[in-house]
């Protein structure tokens, strides 16, 4: 692992980051070695955002750096296993609702963070989760929504979930917008989350059992 | 005896104004954003109202009359919209029946309609940039636009004048002719606005705002750069940022002031960008806060009160926010502390809100008044404060509204 490219990443030292991947690169570096110390830094990255140090933006920008150095050491990677994953987590923006911007800031946290996610996108109607968690058996599913009007497609969803006798083998977790714990209620959700570090304590919670 | 509308409207006036100074009202005012509550509560779609005048009229006026909050809001500028955003291909919205439900609400289309190197250009000459660049991007029916000369380049005879020769185009022509459509189905919204005005004021109600702003990071932030977008600048080229929002705030204080032709007082800014989580303090002091201030203090030179809304949870900011003349503006707060933002801010300015909506959709009366029981017991004491939703609230159920101005009327009474 590379303690200089930890750090720059840390302190969203954007420019600095890339060249010491290429440089990495060049000198012929692991690859699988450049994305361990992404992971690392990302780590600290969200450890930062919880106690308050670091917010969204920050959140972006690291992403912003990963996706490119990603992007940088992909062609290096020569069919490596990746790193064993934690959970899978099906997430997407609830039926009639539009808005993706949280969504896939939690996606990309989840992400980060060990799980496998399955986005399934905006305006998701109930029978697309009901599907998508025959299909990937994700131990955690994400709704999200932004207007008010989520509100009753989130309950919908989290019926439909019900009605297919799949309810038991998913934690289901909302958030965005107005969603609060009286959404949650009426909703009949497992959790809601307040921003997306939340998804992420709440997804380790119900998948790693602390 | 039924008071005079006259009467009513004085009497509202002066309760909004006791409130916003500071002083003890007669009692708490109640009012809310309905959005497109109206249509839905008399029965029509979301959809018709944006293309049907008589019909938004009719359920506006109507929805004001039975539910008798103390100011409105007018619905013909952000509503009624339907052909003259059909006519210009706008791209930035889809509303109900086009894109959305014909019963949901409108949804805005985040994207960077201004590149990352596009910071100098929009420095350089801001109309030039947003006619020819823009504008093609957020109306279809402009793209045309693209092809245009730099306005700055037809100066005079011997400068420019032969930059004309661009507009002999068939698009350049289809163009101008959506603009001309575009010109009459605008009047169309003021005729609307101007009539629902007049309707309002025979009735007795004044008008929440005269006009609208934006802090300046978020006009740069929603609809040219993106969420996203702006994110990044911030650590990228944060000098560019900084002049954008320079360069955007007189714009923004232009908006503003419109009020003051119109003879009204209050200012409506939303806020979007700099809530708890979206930025941090330093950001916020750097980037955000500087020149929203100066906003709200230059419209207040201006004799004018601007109504702030803090969306989302603003807790951490209320220290700062704290920096304004005393007396002059409304703070109102969505997820934000309340009663911590009364306790800091309560000798500065009148504080608005803040029914959850969640409360407001999915409650029941009795939960809506023992949320307001509470605001007004804490917030209300000593005046200073305006009872409402936590934000704009098309989807509540009929019965939680009434709930919640009716009670405010009753208990909210100042002894």
């Amino acid at each position: 692992m590379s303690e200089k490219l930890i750090d720059v990443l840390v302190n969203m030292k954007e420019e600095e980051a890339l060249e010491i991947t290429k440089d990495l690169i060049e000198k012929g570096e692991n690859p699988m070695k450049i994305l361990d110390s992404c992971t690392s830094a990302m780590e600290i990255v969200g450890k930062r955002f919880d106690v308050g140090e670091y917010f969204l933006p920050e959140l972006v920008m690291a992403g912003e750096m990963l996706r490119q150095i990603s992007d940088m050491v992909k062609p290096k990677l020569r069919g490596e296993v990746t790193s064993e994953r934690m959970g899978k987590v099906v997430i997407g923006t609830v039926q009639g609702d539009l808005h993706d911007i949280g969504k896939n800031i939690v996606a990309f946290l989840l992400d980060v963070n060990g799980f496998d996610v399955v986005d399934l996108g905006i305006d998701v109607p109930p029978t697309k989760f009901v599907e998508a968690i025959k299909d990937f058996q994700p131990e955690v599913v994400g709704l999200s929504g932004f207007l008010t009007l989520a509100f009753d497609a989130m309950k919908q969803t989290v019926d439909a979930i019900k009605e297919t006798a799949v309810r038991d083998r998913v934690k289901i977790m909302i958030g965005g917008g107005q969603v609060d714990d009286e959404v949650r209620r009426y909703t009949g959700a497992d959790a809601f989350g307040i921003n997306a570090m939340d998804a992420v304590s709440l997804t380790k919670r119900w998948v790693g059992g602390n | 005896m039924e008071k005079a509308p006259e009467q009513l409207y004085e009497e509202r006036e002066k309760r909004v104004n006791d409130a916003i100074q500071l002083r003890v009202p007669d009692r708490v005012p109640v009012m809310s954003l309905f959005g497109f509550f109206p249509a839905r509560y008399k029965g029509i779609t979301f959809e018709e109202v944006m293309y049907n005048y008589d019909q938004m009229m009719n359920a506006w006026i109507q929805t004001m009359v039975e539910f008798q909050p103390d100011m409105y809001e007018n619905p013909f500028t952000i509503r009624y919209l339907g052909r003259i955003m059909e006519t210009l291909d706008f791209k930035q919205l889809r509303w109900p029946g086009h894109g959305c439900d014909v019963m949901s609400s409108y949804q805005y289309m985040e994207a960077e309609y201004m590149k990352a190197d596009e910071y100098d250009a929009f420095l350089f000459d801001l109309s030039d940039f947003m006619m020819r660049v823009y504008w093609p991007r957020v109306f279809g029916a402009l793209k045309a636009f693209e092809n245009l000369p730099p306005i700055y380049s037809i100066i005079t005879y011997y400068m420019g004048m032969a930059g004309f020769s661009a507009f002999d185009s068939p698009e350049i022509e289809h163009a101008l002719q959506s603009v001309i459509k575009a010109a009459k189905e605008a009047k169309e919204l003021i005729k609307g606005a101007t009539e629902y005005a007049g309707k309002m004021k025979e009735l007795g109600f004044p008008p929440q705002f005269g006009s609208l702003a934006q802090a300046p990071f978020d006009t740069l932030s929603d609809f040219f750069r993106g969420t996203k977008g702006a994110m990044l600048d911030m650590f990228r080229y944060p000098d560019k940022v900084l002049a954008a929002t320079e360069k955007l705030l007189p714009i923004m204080l232009q908006t503003g002031l419109a009020a003051k032709s119109r003879g009204h007082t209050r200012v409506f800014i939303p806020l979007h960008k700099g809530l708890d989580g979206f930025m941090s303090p330093d950001q916020f002091n750097t980037f955000y806060w500087p020149t929203l201030r100066r906003l709200i203090l230059d419209l207040i030179d201006e004799g004018l009160n601007p109504f702030v809304l803090w969306e989302g949870d603003c807790t951490s900011r209320l220290e700062t926010i704290a920096d304004i003349p005393r007396g002059k503006a409304v703070y109102w707060f969505e997820r934000t502390d309340i009663f911590r933002a009364k306790e800091i801010l309560g000798d500065t300015v009148c504080i608005r809100g803040n029914v959850p909506l969640s409360i407001m959709c999915t409650g029941t009366p009795d939960d809506v008044k023992e949320y307001c029981k509470k605001l007004i017991d804490v917030v209300g004491k000593g005046g200073g404060f305006i009872m409402d939703c936590s934000t704009v609230m098309d989807d509540a159920k009929p019965a939680n509204v009434k709930a919640m101005i009716g009670f405010t009327k009753e208990y909210g009474v100042y002894h």
